[in-house]
């Protein structure tokens, strides 16, 4: 009998070309995801080489990263902004580059788009010159973000150079309690496993709590498998991800959707696939979560306190923690939900889909924002605003006092005007929580959208629980 | 891509854990569409002081650390974004190695494809190397890609591993995309399997109008 394979080996094996040198691969890739950010030097290689795009038609583009989240029409007012985005358009247009234009109702957050367009599908290799590419792992892909240097090997060639990975099982099993989001799954995995935990791996997200997961929280665990270091995260398909997929305008359709459907479905791991590294958690175990620092696994049950260097062994580490408690101007054993906000971000490739609109809005509903507090809600693309509209979400947040935006990448990495001021403390619902990354001086308190929401009726990091 | 062979130079001590991209290179001046010239950005935050003034606590504003070729840095180097921007400002600030006790994958990939030699070694052989670059200009360390070996100031040579086609193509300064291009054949036969195996995959993007 053949050797039982995970998911990962199989898709992994179904795309290697030719060995590329010793242990690396030349390995295909069937979708290309491009923004403005990290291709313009890229296009600009091909150019000096005189090498075009190898397959168009397995590549697409949109601009998320830099463009404004208000008032659309009046164009994009930072120089610099303006420049990338119209290098792209350009790009796309010189390398017949399908291209989703800024005013299209499909714009929106490339991570958010692949799935929900039906671009992104079980079984295929994907990469985007971005980080967060894993997102796309939830659906069954291999999934993960490239370099510059790569997007341009892709676009000439539709192939990478890649090691083979190892694998990793991370199983939560259970069901997860009131309250507690798939943000706070992933929030607690990193935690217990560290910023390096997954490097070198592709992480499987296995056991009933996941297979019980919409797909929207799935992509929510899966966009974050990065910050444990992990090169791609992925969640085996099955009836919800087709359910899912079914429909979606770049889906297959009639005769090709079932012979797809029969594929998809030998792609779970076997029994018995070798995994190189597990690790479990028990989902009733998992309260919701925020980060206190500044990196993803500075993580905390909303009702533990600041940590106390002190009680730290590890010199580097307590250094670690040290710099980030001085950086977040926090001391040691304050209770978390003592902590004052003054900005809340709801948004980003992690938490903006409409699911996770729904459970900001169950808060803000009949509250308002605490008074000196500045909420954005920016959804992930402009289906997302189109059915939160149609659900009459718009209206919760803006009578509760939180701002409605454009889709966009935003408060997220501060590309665009929307940043926060010098030094603000920041509940956010998107992945990164390094020094800086939301605007200078910014702190940032990871969580997801419904503990964001309650932050910003309260004022103050607070348990969604106590809310009701 | 220029060719690697051997580096000596001043190692900058960094030992903290996590140093991720973002500090490496800030979010706001990935708005740019040139990779060259962005060293005036590697490391803002902790380099310059809200006035624009440099920071004197800050390692490569010190002495002989200004014209350091090597870093010497904490676990999971380079963690976070995937920007080629790191790799980038570090090569264009004149950093063309660095040494930690680990990478976080996709930095270290990039660093490849830039002529930047990042070198993993065990947390004891990492602590040595940054107890000579704490001597700053009176202890220089030398590399020797082709040997895989670090010369310590005092003589100690210390071996490291590397990917065989890796190292091949950086003694080289060979480009990928060049390499891959001499296997155009066995992409279009790979190309004409997979269309029968899987063809809802082909033409995907161009199917329905965006
Ligand atoms: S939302 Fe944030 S993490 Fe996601 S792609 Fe945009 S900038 Fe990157």
């Amino acid at each position: 009998m053949a050797q039982p394979r995970t998911l990962f080996d199989k898709i992994w094996d179904s795309h290697v070309i030719a060995p590329a040198g010793e242990g690396t691969y030349l390995l295909y890739i069937d979708l290309h995801l491009c923004h403005e950010v990290t291709t313009p030097q890229a296009f600009e290689g091909l150019k000096l080489a005189g090498r075009k795009v190898r397959r168009p038609d397995a590549t697409i583009a949109v601009a998320d990263h830099n463009i404004p989240t208000s008032n659309r029409k009046a164009g994009i007012d930072e120089p610099e902004s303006k420049l990338q985005v119209d290098t792209l358009e350009r790009n796309v247009v010189e390398f017949g580059v399908p291209y989703i234009p800024i005013d299209s109702i499909n714009q929106g957050i490339v991570h958010i788009i692949g799935p929900e367009m039906g671009l992104s599908q079980p079984g295929m290799t994907i990469v985007c010159g971005d980080s967060h590419t894993a997102t796309h792992g939830a659906l069954g892909a291999l999934a993960f973000g490239i370099g510059t240097s790569e997007v341009e090997h892709v676009l000439a060639t539709q192939t990478l150079i890649q090691a083979h990975a190892k694998n990793m099982l991370v199983e939560v099993n259970g069901s997860l309690g009131a309250g507690v989001s798939p943000k706070d799954v992933i929030l607690a995995i990193i935690g217990k496993i560290g910023t390096a935990g997954g490097t070198g791996h592709v992480i499987e997200y296995g056991g009933s709590t996941f297979r019980s997961m919409s797909m929207e929280g799935r992509m929510t665990v899966c966009n974050m498998a990065i910050e444990s270091g992990a090169r791609a995260g992925l969640v085996a398909p099955d009836e919800i991800t087709f359910e899912y997929v079914k429909g979606r305008a770049y889906a297959p359709k009639g005769g090709a959707w079932e012979q797809a459907l029969a594929y998809w479905k030998t792609l779970p791991s076997d029994p018995g696939a070798h995994f190189d590294k597990k690790t479990s958690l028990d989902a009733g175990q998992i309260a919701p979560h925020i980060t206190w620092g500044t990196n993803p696994e500075q993580t905390a049950p909303i009702t533990a306190r600041v940590p106390d260097p002190a009680d730290i062994d590890d010199p580097l580490k307590r250094a670690a923690v040290e710099r980030a408690l001085q950086y977040m101007q926090l001391k040691p054993k304050t209770p978390l939900v003592e902590i004052p906000v003054q900005r809340v971000f709801i948004g980003s490739c992690t938490n903006s889909r409409i699911e996770d609109l729904r459970a900001a809005a169950a808060i803000a509903r009949g509250r308002k924002v605490a008074e000196g507090v500045r909420a954005m809600v920016v959804p992930g693309s402009g289906l997302v605003k189109h059915q939160a509209e149609e659900e009459g979400l718009d209206r919760v947040f803006l009578e509760a006092g939180f701002e409605w935006r454009e889709p966009g990448c935003s408060n997220c990495m501060s590309m665009n005007p929307d940043r926060a001021m010098k030094g603000e403390r920041i509940a956010s619902t998107s992945n990164r929580n390094f020094e800086g990354r939301q605007g200078p001086g910014a702190k940032t308190h990871l969580m997801g959208p419904a503990m964001a929401a309650a932050a910003a009726v309260t004022g103050r990091l607070a348990d969604v629980r106590q809310l009701g | 891509m220029e060719k690697f062979t051997q580096l000596t130079g001043v190692a900058a001590p960094m030992p903290a854990i996590n140093i991720d991209t973002d500090k490496i290179f800030p979010a706001i001046h990935l708005r740019t569409i040139k990779r060259t010239g962005l060293a005036k950005h590697l490391f803002e935050e902790i380099r310059f002081r809200a006035d624009g003034s440099e920071n004197p606590d800050f390692i490569l504003n010190q002495g002989p650390y200004r014209q350091a070729k090597i870093i010497v840095a904490g676990d999971n180097f380079g963690c976070g974004s995937s920007r080629e921007h790191a790799p980038w400002a570090l090569t264009d600030f004149g950093i063309s190695c660095v040494i930690a006790p680990s990478f976080a994958d996709i930095f270290y990939n990039n660093c490849f494809k830039n002529g930047l030699l990042p070198i993993a070694l065990p947390q004891a052989e990492v602590d040595k190397l940054m107890d000579d670059a704490k001597k700053g200009g009176n202890a220089v360390l030398t590399i020797d890609l082709d040997k895989q070996t670090i010369s310590r100031p005092d003589g100690e040579i210390v071996p490291f591993a590397i990917d065989p086609f890796r190292k091949h193509c950086m003694l080289n300064g060979l480009d990928d995309i060049g390499l891959t291009e001499q296997k155009a054949a066995e992409i279009a036969t790979y190309e004409t399997k997979t269309r029968g195996e899987r063809p809802w995959v082909f033409g995907l993007t161009e199917k329905a109008g965006a």
